[in-house]
């Protein structure tokens, strides 16, 4: 059995993948099977971030002619196109987007990560991350302006010196103004984490619509208990 | 087990057929020769994107040259591009060796060979064109996907035919190989379609790192362990010193291995009994590993000055020596206590580096300079001097960058820990990342020696041949 073909092909091969699929796929699979995914165009319904319609303010020329006004459709049309280009040009190489409950995570980025806030479209694959180069960027929302995000992705040693990131002119049309892909890639980092009900944590208005500052956050459910919060704990020097 | 006398050592070809006609030569070479040229673009690709770091990116603007979609080249690049077509270049040289049979098809063999050129090269158009998904090294564009996955199939009935047509008792390569081609379908499938289309959110996440994890564990690994098994007992001309500990060590890693995935995201939203299931398999594979290494160590014992003299064999067990180094890490950086402080951190790039650049890239260079002469019919290298320098540049190349990644990732991680402004952690990082671009100069520079060695070899066996038109086209193989 050990050596022979047909034990390595069914048990090695098919047996201890199957094996494995089930304990380490399956399982996760079936317990969040329940929870709804969020498809984009529910996902903006929950309530338009301000710094959206602020991009209509700021270039009105620009907005109306890449997305016409600021409504519930236009927003999720801008979500879905700024992740896929957040996705297309591999900026969660660099960016992580989870906040773990260790290492002090929580007191630089928010509220630790919880499992549903990733049950949605735009979380198809994950987008975790494996890099942290540059800030994490779940709880990014209402964090910098537009106009710092403009800069930044014009040239982003003019904003933050230090930094190592590339520029990304081909957000930017020949006057400078954000195009289409830019105003979407903004609008959607300036939504991660708009939906928490700590939001927002630095400035701007909080989310506008009827479903602003909704009661239970996670779609209706009770909030559980964080699933990793006895480690936290671990981090002994934690300051403050 | 009267077997098992018999399978300690590799079957010599019994058939009354040669191994000229059971091994396609010119298909191994182009396999390997592709395997270079993709290697050459992937480092290239890398060195660039290192260049970033430094602030000193020498295309900046430029929508193709982004240095974000060319990280994508990078590893893409090396394992589909480079290390793929090398194993199949190996493939193609070991098992019709092993089985005694010729591969399913002569004409599948060369189709596979165009469609996957086909495969990597479109990945990588469609990747600077800005058609990447979110899945490490399943970046692959969603219309590459479906042609892949069935290459993947046509390469596993390619080699398991020779494979099931072969009587008698099967060597250990054997083992490794039949259960990566059951295997590499399957997870190729399992990354690129269910955690695509179906699955979202953590528990994609979790499909995600099994992905990641079976990548390396379930295609790579094997194919490179099967490859070990076979060369190493053939140039040292003597059995493996166990069988029974190739027999843990393979049962060892098909059980443990495919439970891993999940350690990639650790304290993640992922349930955390199954976080510390992928914890406890993982550091499972290090005693496993362990078994592995003593076998090898205890087959090259008496036999030490191989090391000196036998080229493919110093590549071999410098890798076999990375193999345990970036095992006994892992062990380590798999638990909750390291992963709170070196999780995101350059320490996981060090890692990454070892595992595939330092151990399979070392086999599969060690391969190839065993395989090359051979399959041109040469008599010898060109320069042996060229050869030194190639392997003493990647071994200290690879070497300081594996360290300087390590020490980097403890540094940042300490700094995030200690809530210094984030510009803190890119300034301590500054000198870490020159290292690292000079360690990786130093691996270019030595690749691209034995590439010129390979070339002026090549040049000096075809100008031998015209001189002496009456000789054999292939000279004799010996083993």
């Amino acid at each position: 059995m050990f050596e022979s073909k047909s034990g390595i092909f069914l048990i090695a091969g098919l047996g201890f993948f199957a094996f494995a699929f089930v304990v380490m796929a399956l399982l996760p699979w079936m317990i969040y099977y329940k929870e709804p995914e969020l498809t984009v165009a529910s996902m903006a319904q929950k309530g338009i971030v301000p710094e959206f319609a602020d991009l209509a303010e700021r270039y009105p020329e620009q907005f109306k002619k890449h997305f016409g006004e600021v409504n519930y459709k236009t927003y999720a049309q801008a979500l879905q196109l700024g992740h896929d280009v957040y996705v297309a040009e591999a900026c969660w190489h660099c960016h992580s987007q989870f906040v773990r409950p260790v290492s002090n995570e929580d007191l630089r980025w928010g509220p630790v990560s919880h499992a549903l806030e990733y049950q949605n479209t735009l979380q198809r694959p994950v987008l975790f991350g494996t890099r942290r180069v540059g800030p994490d960027l779940i709880r990014e929302a209402a964090r910098r302006p537009n106009d710092w995000h403009v800069a930044h992705f014009y040239n982003p040693l003019s904003v933050q010196p230090t930094s190592v990131m590339p520029a990304y002119s081909w957000f930017l049309d020949e006057k400078g103004y954000p195009n289409k892909k830019g105003m979407a890639v903004i609008t959607y980092i300036q939504s991660l984490g708009s939906w928490l009900r700590e939001y927002p944590y630095f400035e701007g208005d909080g989310p506008l619509g009827p479903a602003a500052h909704p009661e239970e956050p996670y779609g209706g459910k009770p909030v559980p208990k964080q699933v990793v919060s006895s480690d936290s704990s671990a981090d002994s020097n934690n300051p403050g | 087990m009267t077997a098992l006398n018999v399978s300690m050592n590799p079957p010599a070809v019994t058939h009354a057929t040669t191994v000229d006609e059971l091994v396609d030569r010119k298909l191994a070479l182009w396999h390997l020769v592709a395997s270079l040229v993709f290697l050459a673009v992937a480092m290239l690709a890398g060195f660039t994107f290192s260049l970033q770091f430094l602030q000193k990116y020498p295309f900046p603007g430029i929508e193709l040259l982004s240095p974000g979609r060319w990280r994508l080249v990078h590893t893409n690049g090396v394992a589909y591009g480079f290390i793929a077509n090398a194993f199949l270049g190996c493939l193609y040289w070991a098992v019709p060796r092993l089985t005694g049979h010729r591969v399913h098809s002569r004409w599948m063999s060369w189709f596979i060979f165009w469609a996957w050129q086909a495969i990597v090269g479109v990945t990588a158009i469609g990747l600077i064109l800005g058609h990447a998904q979110a899945l490490e090294w399943g970046e692959t564009p969603t219309y590459v996907d479906p042609i892949a996955f069935v290459g993947l199939i046509l390469v596993a009935v390619n080699f398991l035919t020779p494979i099931f047509k072969a009587k008698g008792p099967m060597y250990v390569t054997l083992w490794y190989f039949i259960a990566a081609f059951v295997w590499t379908p399957l997870v190729y499938a399992m990354g690129n379609f269910l955690a695509e289309y179906l699955v979202g959110g953590a528990a994609g996440g979790a499909i995600g790192g099994l992905f990641i994890h079976d990548l390396v564990g379930l295609f790579v690994t094997p194919l490179g362990w099967g490859l070990m098994y076979y060369f190493v007992p053939i140039i040292l001309k003597k059995p493996m010193w166990s069988h029974g500990l190739s027999l843990v060590g393979f049962w060892g890693l098909a059980f443990f291995y495919p439970l891993t995935g999940i350690h990639h995201f650790l304290y993640s939203p992922i349930p955390l009994f199954l976080q510390h299931g992928a914890v406890i398999t993982t550091i499972a594979i290090e005693f496993v590993v362990t078994t592995v290494i003593i076998n090898f160590f205890g087959t090259l014992k008496g036999r030490g000055d191989a090391l000196r003299t036998n080229m493919p064999i110093r590549w071999f067990y410098t890798g076999m020596i990375f193999y345990f180094t970036t095992c006994l890490q892992c062990s380590f950086q798999t638990t909750l206590t390291f992963q709170r402080l070196i999780h995101f951190t350059d320490w996981v790039v060090g890692h990454a580096h070892l595992v595939m650049y330092g151990v399979f890239g070392f086999w599969l260079l060690g391969s190839i300079l065993y395989l090359f002469p051979r399959l041109i019919g040469a008599k010898a290298y060109y320069s042996e001097t060229l050869n030194s320098w190639h392997y003493w540049l990647n071994a200290f190349g690879t070497l300081i960058m594996f360290t300087d990644l390590l020490v980097a990732g403890v540094v940042q991680g300490n700094l995030w820990r200690n809530l210094a402004p984030w510009e803190e952690s890119l300034i301590a990082s500054m000198p870490f990342w020159l290292l690292r671009t000079i360690s990786g100069t130093m691996i270019i520079v030595g690749n691209f020696m034995f590439f010129w060695n390979l070339y002026k070899t090549w040049q000096m066996t075809v100008a031998a041949r015209q001189t002496e038109p009456a000789g054999p086209r292939l000279s004799p193989v010996p083993a």
